[in-house]
Parts: structure tokens; C-alpha cells; sequence
């Protein structure tokens, strides 16, 4: 099993020692964006009619829309044009590029690797790994087929399981919603499908490690899963991209389905490419990612560490449809240097006696701007619905900005909807106390950071937490004293 | 009719605008900016919960004639303590000085027109429509492209104005539909000291619309209190925008009281603008029927070592909406700021919803600001509480609903106007006083 494991393990860390070998021409589409874009994706995919369809007409509607401008980051126009939209792994050019990177950098994914020695440590995790928007392998599948868990690629999915795709995609997030989720469901060209029949407890985290490797390329990855009555799965996502000097761009769509008393976890560690100290470079993270509680009893759970991205616009949001259904989002949203973050979450309370708790910990270091955006939404019918929110940021630094946005709106006057948000920055007195003890500045506010949010790490599953909270003193190191 | 061609063609026969000197300039900035944005629809974030537009769907009488409005109907309308106080008359949004008494010394009230061209112009051309810069939407255009009959009000450096100025915005909506702006510009000189209180009161059974604003530039040592109590008519709707920067280290205290009409929408924003400034703002809003409050605050931290304090509390009833947006500026070179701020809102009834955004916008890093918000129902335990000891139902819920509101009656400093406010929120809470 830990072979299998550290296999895997090999192919998603090989880009900065190997590189695949596959083929290089064939793979890859021309950049720009047109319908014929769109059909070569679907041919190469070998995509029933259907599925083709239902991307054109995204992408007629994305065609209609206009770029949003309301969030609170800033980034220079993207060319649709120049993206190319298809990427298979291919061989890289520089075999060797980890040697010739900054050291500093180098460092880092010195770091980051072992946090996934970390991984490979611990067993009993299936991971699906996403490279340029191509799955290039799920583990585990036997293993999960045999309780009739369905883990699979979407691709793959749409061949063997097409009436479950078909039912299910673009439900919870409809090709109409925005802008980047139009873009998303016309190009997406791989991403994870996972389907939990009733009364099954996934006996693993599943997990998908998405990577951007190809120059120019944006990532579409879609990511459907579905807890049928009275399942449980978690659900691990990680990402990590190259060193560039270009921005890409990280378009994905994630839909979570929770049929009756199921549950649904789901915990990313967001680490793309920020871009250097300048602000050059880097990805731009504008997912949409919703999650729909079907069933009554049924619980969505987002959690997320987001470090990496130049710019990452996202906000994980379920929808409680079901009556008693629980929603929770946990969030530390960290920038640095000239990181943008504009993130948040939506809880839209419609069945009866609903709940959501957010708890969202932004800091913010360097010149980075981090902006909390959140929407509570008590509809007319949802009695006794509750909600707690926490918004706190911490800033490092006194040229980097901090914001909240909370929408609040209730159409219930037995709905019960708390918010609470506090910005403030270390203080001076808790450094002192450290240092006091022997503590360097540095250890200190890493402690102290790691303590601010412990809330949030706490939700995570071991094998992520460990991770997150080295990334978390990596992200921010060199930015006190 | 499209209505920005409405208002155009009204605009266009107002008296030409060389007869107005320096207003003039302003004005047609005015108009240009209304003519760019237009009236606000929901798809302005700052408007997304308050739809103003059909306000704009119907005629109005820009320009009503002056005063049919007599003493009897004025007196009917005065609030407790006037005959100490100075009282300022708007009818239909224009300053009428036959019924305004002005007692104190060191108060100057004159029209605009006359300001702009006196000793006061450096002042009148600094800060008439500064608040523009504030509001990019339409509304505020608007005003300011039709200020005609706008008061300038003087307050003398050093001058203790002892008995408040009561401002009574009286709309005769007796034969038609009338739109009234009144636009005033306060001045409160180094080391002064005003208070204000303002009422709205719509005669007759038409529509009034009025879009009012006040600006109030305080200096340093100043102190100024503003007092904003709107019982009116629910056939009346407004927006009111009051701008204060205070340009020295100064004191402000605002309270705004919202307990009836169609709709109203309160702009509070709050500029300050040099060190050791501070700023309270309270608010109360007791909605029934279909009524509509919005309250949007702006506190905008622009020198360090400022201090603002913001407590709204609401309750709404039968099938009204309540919606609130704090917003609080700390500026990169605003360190050392505390900023607080926080909206609390009970739901009474069924149909009625409450939209609230409190937002926080932070660039310095050595500040403490903190926000809250809740909404919710009357606690079942406190209920039950009262209801053990031989008290109704209604009893105790108004008992816990003054109790609520307590908070923010306690911020009115001025006695016979917080006892007249009591005793609105009161009756509507059918809660005994004694």
C-alpha cells in the first residue's frame, strides 16, 4: 500500500526532479478560446454529444457576460486568448530547473517537501492527482470500488457513470452563475468525481493534489462529489504550481451534493505560486466552489488554509436546503508581499432549523491586502435558523490592509444570525513575554499566529494540519522585525 | 417620462445660474455629475436594499410656492423647549425666515446665495457639496444641483450657544406631490459649542419626497451634538445625508431616531479629519406596516489617534425591512485609531426582514477596531422571566422592547427632547411610562 502510495507521491513530485514523459505535441491545444477550442477539448476527452453541448452553451453564455469588478483585489485585464485551454503532463524543457531557481524559493519547496514525506508517512489516503487539468492517476480505486465508492477522474466518470455526471453537474453551481464557473464548465478538462452510496462511511480521506506544470496554460479543473443518505466522506485538496514570471490563471469549480443525514468534509490547503516579493508573477485563484445541503440532518464542511495565489477569489458556500442541516466554513487566509485575498463564504439558510458557524482568520503582512466576504442568508422559511460568525485579522506590518464585507440578510424573525469581527495586530506585550522566555521575535509570532488560528486548524485532518501550519510559518516568514 | 429628463427639464428652469456667483460653478458640477450617474438603482452596492427609483416615476413640484404654511399649523409641530430654543423653518425645502426665530448671539443664519458672495465665501466655496467626494451616487447630485433657498449657519469662534437650534422640515403636500431639498451648510467655529435637533412633518395626504442634506464643517475645540428624529407620515419618504469633518480635534455626538414614514434612508458620514478626534453615533429604528429604514454610516479615519463609537439598534415590525451599513475607514497614516462599532436588530413579526452589512476597511496596523452585529427575536427566558411574576405578555415584551431601546434614549442629552422621544418610542410600544 505504501508503495502504491509513494508512486503517486513520485509522479506529483517529479515535476521538480523528472518531468513526464509523454507525448508533447499532440497533447496540447493552441491558446485562444473559440468553439473549436471547446470541441477539441470534448474530442480529446471522447465526450458523448451531450457533455459537448452543454459546454457550448456555457460558453455562448460566458460569451454574454462580463468580467466581475466588485471584489476588492486588482489585477491587470487577463486575455482569455492567451490562456491555452488544454494541457496534457509533458516532458519540461529544464530538467534540472530546481537547481536554477532563487535559493530562497528553493528553500521553501524544501520545506514544503517535507511536509510531504509527512504525507507519504501516513497511510490509508487515495489521492487523484490533477497535473495541468489532466488526471494522471487515483489510487485506492479496487479498494474504494469494492464498497461501491466511486473516486474516479471526472473524464472517466463521464464515460462509465455518464447518468450520475449527467444528473448531477452544473446543479448546484449552473453555467449561468458567474463568470469564471461560464468559463470553467465550457474548457474544464479534468478534476475529480467522487460518489458515496447510501449508508457508507468512507473508510479513507480522499484526496486531490492539483498541480500547474505547463507554461501559459490555465487549470479548469470541475470537482463533483456526491454523499448519497447517511454517508460520511472527507475530502483533502492541495495545489501547487511553478515558479513564473506570467500570472495563470486557476479557474475551478467544485459542487459537493449531501443527500439526507450525510456529511460531507472538505479541506483544502491552497498553496499555488504567489508570485515573488515584487508581486510578479504568480496564479490567480478565482474558484467557485458550493456545496448544496439536499437532505435533511445532512452537514457540509468547508475548511481551508489558503496561502499560496497572487490573487485568490473564492468563497466555498453551502446551501442549506434541508431541514437540521449544518453548514460550517473555517477559514485562515494568509498574504504576503503583494498577495491579494478576497474571500468569505455564503451560508444560504433555507429548511428549518438550520445551522452555520463561520469562523474566518485573515492576517495580512507586507503590502498584501486580505478582505473577508461573507453573506448570511436567512430566507423566509427557515425558522429557528442560527448562525454564528467570527471575522478576525491580524495584521503584520503597517502597509498591508485588512477588510470585512459581511452581508447579513434575514427574512425570518425566529432566526437567530450573530457577527462578530475584530482587527488588531500583535501586541507588543505578548512579543515581549516570549522574548522574555528565550524566544526570538520570529518563533514568537509564528506561535503566536499558529495560535490565532488553531481554531481553524484544529479542523483540519492530521495529515493536512501538519502541513498547513509549516506553510503558514513559511508564508509569513521574514515579514516581522 | 424618463425621469432624468424630468428632472433636467426642471433644472433648466431654474433662475439662470449667473445670477448665483459662486454657486453657480458648483451647480453645474452638480448637474454634470447627476446627468453621469443617474438616480442609484440596486445594482449600486451602496443602494443594493433600497430602491429609490420610482420616487423618481412620478411629478413633483420642484418648486412649490413659498409658505402657505401658518403659525397655528408651525406650532402644532414644535418640539418641547422651544421657547428658549432657535428655531430654523424649512417649508417644502426652503428656508423661510418669517417663521424661524433665531435668539442666541454669536449665531449667524443666512441664505447661501448671500454667504457665497460675503465674508463667508472662502468658507461656502471650501465645503458646499464636500461631501459629494463622500457619496458617488446621484442622490447627492441632485441636492446640491438644486440648492436655491440653502442656509448657511455661522456658529461664532468661541460662541457657547446654550438652547439648542430646532430645524423643522415641513412638507405641504396638500395639493399635490412635492420634492423637497432642503441643503444646509453648518460651520461651528474653533472652541464653540451647538446642538441640533431636526424633525421632518408632511402636511396633507400627497407624497413628499425630500432629499435633504446638512454638512457640518466642526473646528478645533469644537462640540457639536445632532439630534435627527423623523416621526413622519408613512406617505412620506426621504433621504437625508448628513456630512460632518471635523477639520480640528473636535467632538461630535449624533443621534438618529427613525420611527415612522414610506421610506428613509439616513447618510451619516463622518470625516475626521485631524488627530485627537472623536465620534459617536447612535441610532434607533422602530418600524412597523411596510415601512423602510436604511441606515448608512461612514466613519472615515484619516488622522491618528481618533476614537469612534457607533451603537444602531432596531426593531421591526409587521412586514417592514430594516437594513444597516457601517462602514469604518482607518487610513494608512491613521495609527493608534480605535474604532467600534455595533448594530443590534430585533424581529417582531413575521414578514419583517433586516439586511445588515457591518463592513470594516483597514490599512493601518496599530488600531483596535471591532465590529458586531445580531439579529434575533425576544429571549424566550427573559419572557418567561417577567411572565412567572404575574406580568402579561405584552407587558413584559414592551418592558424588555424599552428596555432594548433604553441604550440609545440615554444618548439624547437634551432632557425635554429625550422625554419626547421616550415618549413616541413608548406609546408604540404601548409600554407605561409610569
Amino acid at each position: 500500500m505504501n508503495n502504491e502510495l509513494s508512486a503517486i507521491e513520485k509522479t506529483v513530485l517529479s515535476d521538480y526532479k523528472y518531468g513526464f514523459v509523454t507525448e508533447i505535441e499532440a497533447d496540447e491545444a493552441p491558446p485562444g478560446l473559440n468553439e473549436d477550442t471547446i470541441r477539441f477539448i470534448s474530442a480529446k476527452k471522447n465526450e458523448p454529444e451531450w457533455m459537448l453541448e452543454w459546454r457550448l452553451k456555457a460558453y455562448n453564455h460566458w460569451l454574454k457576460m462580463q468580467e466581475p469588478s466588485w471584489a476588492n483585489i486588482k489585477y491587470d485585464a487577463i486575455n482569455y486568448q492567451d490562456i491555452k485551454y488544454y494541457s496534457a503532463p509533458k516532458q519540461k524543457k529544464k530538467v534540472n530547473s530546481l537547481d536554477e531557481i532563487d535559493p530562497e524559493l528553493r528553500k521553501t519547496f524544501e520545506k514544503l517537501g517535507i511536509s510531504l514525506d509527512e504525507q507519504k508517512r501516513l497511510s490509508g489516503v487515495a489521492i487523484d492527482a490533477v497535473i495541468d487539468s489532466v488526471s494522471i492517476g487515483t489510487t485506492f480505486k479496487e479498494q474504494l470500488a469494492e464498497l461501491g465508492i466511486i473516486f474516479c477522474s471526472i473524464s472517466e466518470a463521464i464515460q462509465e457513470h455518464p447518468e450520475l455526471v449527467k444528473k448531477y453537474i452544473g446543479s448546484v453551481v449552473p453555467i449561468t452563475d458567474n463568470y469564471f464557473s461560464a468559463l470553467n464548465s465550457a474548457v474544464f478538462s479534468d478534476g475529480s468525481f467522487c460518489y458515496i452510496p447510501k449508508g457508507v462511511r468512507c473508510p479513507m480521506e480522499l484526496s486531490t493534489y492539483f498541480r500547474i506544470n505547463a507554461e501559459g496554460t490555465g487549470q479548469f479543473e470541475r470537482t463533483l462529489l456526491i454523499a448519497d443518505e447517511g454517508s460520511y466522506v472527507s475530502y483533502l485538496e492541495g495545489c501547487t504550481a511553478p515558479i513564473r514570471d506570467e500570472n495563470q490563471l486557476h479557474a475551478a469549480v467544485v459542487e459537493l451534493i449531501a443527500m439526507e443525514n450525510a456529511e460531507i468534509k472538505y479541506s483544502t490547503v491552497q498553496n499555488w505560486y504567489p508570485g515573488d516579493k515584487d508581486g510578479v508573477g504568480g496564479i490567480y485563484n478565482f474558484v467557485t466552489k458550493r456545496g448544496i445541503c439536499q437532505g435533511a440532518h445532512s452537514k457540509i464542511s468547508w475548511t481551508q488554509v489558503e496561502t499560496g495565489s497572487s490573487i485568490t477569489w473564492k468563497y466555498p458556500s453551502v446551501i442549506l436546503k434541508g431541514d437540521h442541516s449544518v453548514g460550517e466554513f473555517y477559514s485562515v487566509a494568509v498574504t504576503n508581499n503583494h498577495q491579494q485575498a478576497d474571500t468569505g463564504t455564503k451560508m444560504m439558510h433555507l429548511g428549518k432549523n438550520t445551522r452555520s458557524r463561520i469562523v474566518s482568520k485573515g492576517i495580512s503582512a507586507g503590502v498584501s491586502n486580505n478582505s473577508y466576504r461573507g453573506l448570511v442568508h436567512v430566507g423566509k422559511n427557515a425558522a429557528n435558523a442560527r448562525n454564528f460568525s467570527q471575522c478576525d485579522s491580524l495584521l503584520l506590518g503597517d502597509k498591508c490592509g485588512a477588510h470585512t464585507f459581511p452581508y447579513i440578510e434575514v427574512k425570518n424573525n425566529t432566526a437567530v444570525v450573530e457577527h462578530e469581527a475584530t482587527t488588531s495586530k500583535i501586541g507588543e506585550d505578548q512579543i515581549f513575554y516570549c522574548n522574555q522566555r528565550g524566544i526570538d521575535t520570529e518563533t514568537a509570532v509564528a506561535l503566536i499566529i499558529n495560535g490565532f488560528a488553531k481554531e481553524v486548524m484544529n479542523q483540519l485532518p492530521m495529515e493536512f494540519a501538519v502541513e498547513a501550519q509549516k506553510l503558514l510559518a513559511i508564508s509569513l516568514e521574514g515579514s516581522v522585525g | 417620462m424618463n425621469n432624468l429628463e424630468y428632472i433636467k427639464e426642471r433644472y433648466n428652469q431654474l433662475p439662470s445660474i449667473n445670477d448665483l456667483n459662486g454657486l453657480g460653478v458648483i451647480r453645474q458640477k452638480a448637474f454634470e455629475a447627476l446627468n453621469k450617474m443617474g438616480i442609484p438603482t440596486t445594482r449600486h452596492e451602496e443602494w443594493k436594499y433600497t430602491r429609490i427609483g420610482s420616487f423618481f416615476n412620478k411629478e413633483y413640484q420642484y418648486q412649490a410656492n413659498q409658505s402657505t404654511v401658518s403659525a397655528n399649523e408651525l406650532s402644532a409641530v414644535r418640539l418641547p423647549g422651544y421657547e428658549q430654543a432657535n428655531e430654523m423653518v424649512y417649508i417644502n425645502g426652503r428656508y423661510s425666515p418669517e417663521l424661524s426665530v433665531i435668539r442666541s448671539k454669536g449665531l449667524t443664519i443666512q441664505p447661501l446665495q448671500e454667504a457665497a458672495r460675503n465674508e463667508y465665501k472662502d468658507i461656502v466655496s471650501k465645503h458646499l457639496g464636500h461631501s459629494s467626494n463622500y457619496l458617488k451616487d446621484g442622490i447627492m447630485a441632485l441636492s446640491t444641483a438644486f440648492v436655491q433657498d440653502g442656509v448657511f449657519v455661522h456658529v461664532k469662534k468661541g460662541q457657547i450657544i446654550e438652547h439648542p437650534i430646532y430645524i423643522y422640515n415641513i412638507t405641504d403636500a396638500r395639493q399635490a406631490n412635492v420634492l423637497a431639498q432642503p441643503r444646509t451648510l453648518v460651520y461651528v467655529g474653533e472652541n464653540a459649542q451647538v446642538k441640533f435637533v431636526e424633525t421632518f412633518n408632511t402636511l396633507g395626504t400627497q407624497e413628499s419626497f425630500t432629499n435633504r442634506v446638512i454638512e457640518i464643517v466642526v473646528e478645533k475645540d469644537a462640540i457639536t451634538e445632532y439630534y435627527k428624529i423623523q416621526t413622519d407620515a408613512s406617505h412620506a419618504s426621504q433621504v437625508a445625508t448628513t456630512h460632518i469633518q471635523q477639520i480640528g480635534k473636535s467632538y461630535t455626538h449624533t443621534v438618529t431616531v427613525s420611527l415612522n414614514a414610506g421610506l428613509v434612508r439616513n447618510n451619516l458620514n463622518i470625516v475626521l479629519d485631524e488627530q485627537y478626534c472623536e465620534a459617536h453615533l447612535y441610532g434607533i429604528y422602530l418600524q412597523q406596516g411596510q415601512s423602510h429604514i436604511d441606515n448608512h454610516t461612514v466613519v472615515d479615519h484619516a488622522k491618528p489617534h481618533c476614537e469612534s463609537n457607533e451603537l444602531y439598534k432596531g426593531m421591526l415590525d409587521d412586514q417592514s425591512t430594516g437594513v444597516f451599513n457601517g462602514k469604518i475607514f482607518v487610513r494608512q497614516d491613521a495609527q493608534k485609531t480605535n474604532a467600534y462599532q455595533s448594530n443590534k436588530n430585533i424581529l417582531l413579526a413575521e414578514g419583517a426582514s433586516v439586511n445588515t452589512k457591518p463592513q470594516l476597511e483597514i490599512f493601518a496596523d496599530d488600531v483596535k477596531c471591532s465590529h458586531g452585529c445580531t439579529i434575533g427575536r425576544l429571549d424566550d427566558e427573559s419572557l418567561f422571566y417577567l411572565r412567572s411574576r404575574g406580568i402579561s405578555e405584552s407587558t413584559a415584551r414592551s418592558l424588555l422592547l424599552h428596555g432594548f431601546a433604553v441604550d440609545i434614549l440615554e444618548q439624547i442629552k437634551l432632557a425635554p427632547i429625550r422625554e419626547y422621544v421616550d415618549k413616541l418610542i413608548s406609546e408604540r410600544l404601548e409600554f407605561d411610562l409610569a
